[in-house]
């Protein structure tokens, strides 16, 4: 076996742990962006992977490059500035786009088919399953009777009492 | 029998989602339409200044409130569907039905006055958004958007894109006449 084989495995696992320690997503926030504070800056960033840019509809505007995208990340920055709570925030947003420029929907009632929807299936599914094996298991039978033994022997042509 | 009915919960469940999927697929649905939020609303508190070297005033929030309809249109020169929705302005201007406003969306002045020139000015006053941050507060995401106000200066339609004929005749022009009377 050559060294370079033995290599191998923690390269692989080197690179598996830089991959998942990366960002999910290169920011677009340019330099003039960025607040001096760096409490302020993080709670923009967080902010920012919550917002929906709405030109290009599936991106955020952290990672989008839009001109629209970085006049919302300047206008977060400038009300985070201002005092305003992260809730307060989005709100000024949903206000003017509506909840739409959410990606994570809001847990309002009109909201809880999204939310708890797919649980429900599951747990729907899974009672189906259960319900299904219990009744398999109380109706199947311990054993063949007597008098099914007898039909048996006798459509394979053998009589038990014979021998 | 409410056994049996238990079986055609799959075949029922089934058509539910398949009957979602065939109206996501529907060819008249546009999924990149955004859902107003600012229907019957008020116009948003602004004021822009004129474009420099045009001959009309800007535009601020005082000048939907003065108890006429009015439309209000973000354009950009730099925007290729605007100019195909322009020829319309002209005539819905020309028609003297309703005022014409302008918002000028992210946009050089000089290009705008140029783009104004070149193929006419339906506006009666154009206000300068260079930062776009009155669009945001229209909930505008691109240009061109148009905005129908009432009287009260209280926001009534919002049409995301480019104005087609159709749009025109089935929805601005009735929702302006409603408003007038």
């Amino acid at each position: 076996m050559s060294p370079r084989r033995g290599l191998r495995p923690s390269l692989a696992i080197l690179a598996l742990v830089l991959g998942l320690l990366a960002p999910a997503g290169a920011s677009a926030v340019l330099p003039d962006e960025v607040l001096d504070d760096p409490v302020l800056e993080g709670r923009a960033r967080d902010l920012s992977q919550l917002i929906r840019c709405l030109v290009c509809q599936n991106e955020s505007i952290d990672t989008s490059n839009a001109d629209l995208a970085r006049e919302l990340r300047i206008l977060v920055r400038e009300r985070l500035t201002a005092g305003d709570s992260d809730q307060e925030v989005l709100d000024f947003l949903v206000a003017r786009y509506g909840d739409f420029v959410l990606l994570r929907p809001r847990m309002t009632p009109g909201n809880y088919l999204l939310w708890f929807g797919p649980a429900a299936l599951l747990l729907a599914g899974l009672a189906g399953v259960v319900l299904y094996f219990r009744r398999r298991r109380s109706s199947a039978v311990d054993g063949l009777s007597a008098e099914e033994e007898a039909r048996v022997a006798r459509l394979i042509g053998q009589d038990p009492d014979a021998e | 029998m409410p056994r049996r009915a238990l079986y055609l919960l799959p075949l029922l469940l089934f058509a539910v989602i398949a009957g979602y999927f065939l109206w996501g697929l529907a060819s008249d649905r546009n999924p990149n339409l955004v859902p107003s939020a600012l229907i019957d609303k008020p116009a948003p508190a602004f004021d822009l200044p004129p474009l420099e070297g045009l001959d009309r005033p800007g535009l601020a929030t005082a000048d939907l409130q003065n108890g006429e309809v009015a439309l209000v249109n973000f354009f950009a020169s730099w925007c290729l569907p605007c100019r195909a929705e322009h020829p319309l302005l002209m005539d819905l201007a020309e028609s003297g039905g309703v005022r014409v406003l302008g918002i000028a969306y992210r946009d050089k002045p000089e290009d705008a006055r140029r783009w104004l020139g070149q193929y006419g000015n339906p506006y009666e006053r154009v206000g300068v958004d260079d930062r776009g941050r009155t669009s945001i507060d229209f909930g505008v995401s691109g240009v061109p958007e148009t905005f129908v106000i009432d009287r009260g200066g209280r926001i009534r339609y919002q049409h995301i894109g480019p104005l087609m004929a159709s749009d025109i005749e089935d929805k601005i022009v009735p929702l302006i006449e409603s408003l007038s009377e």
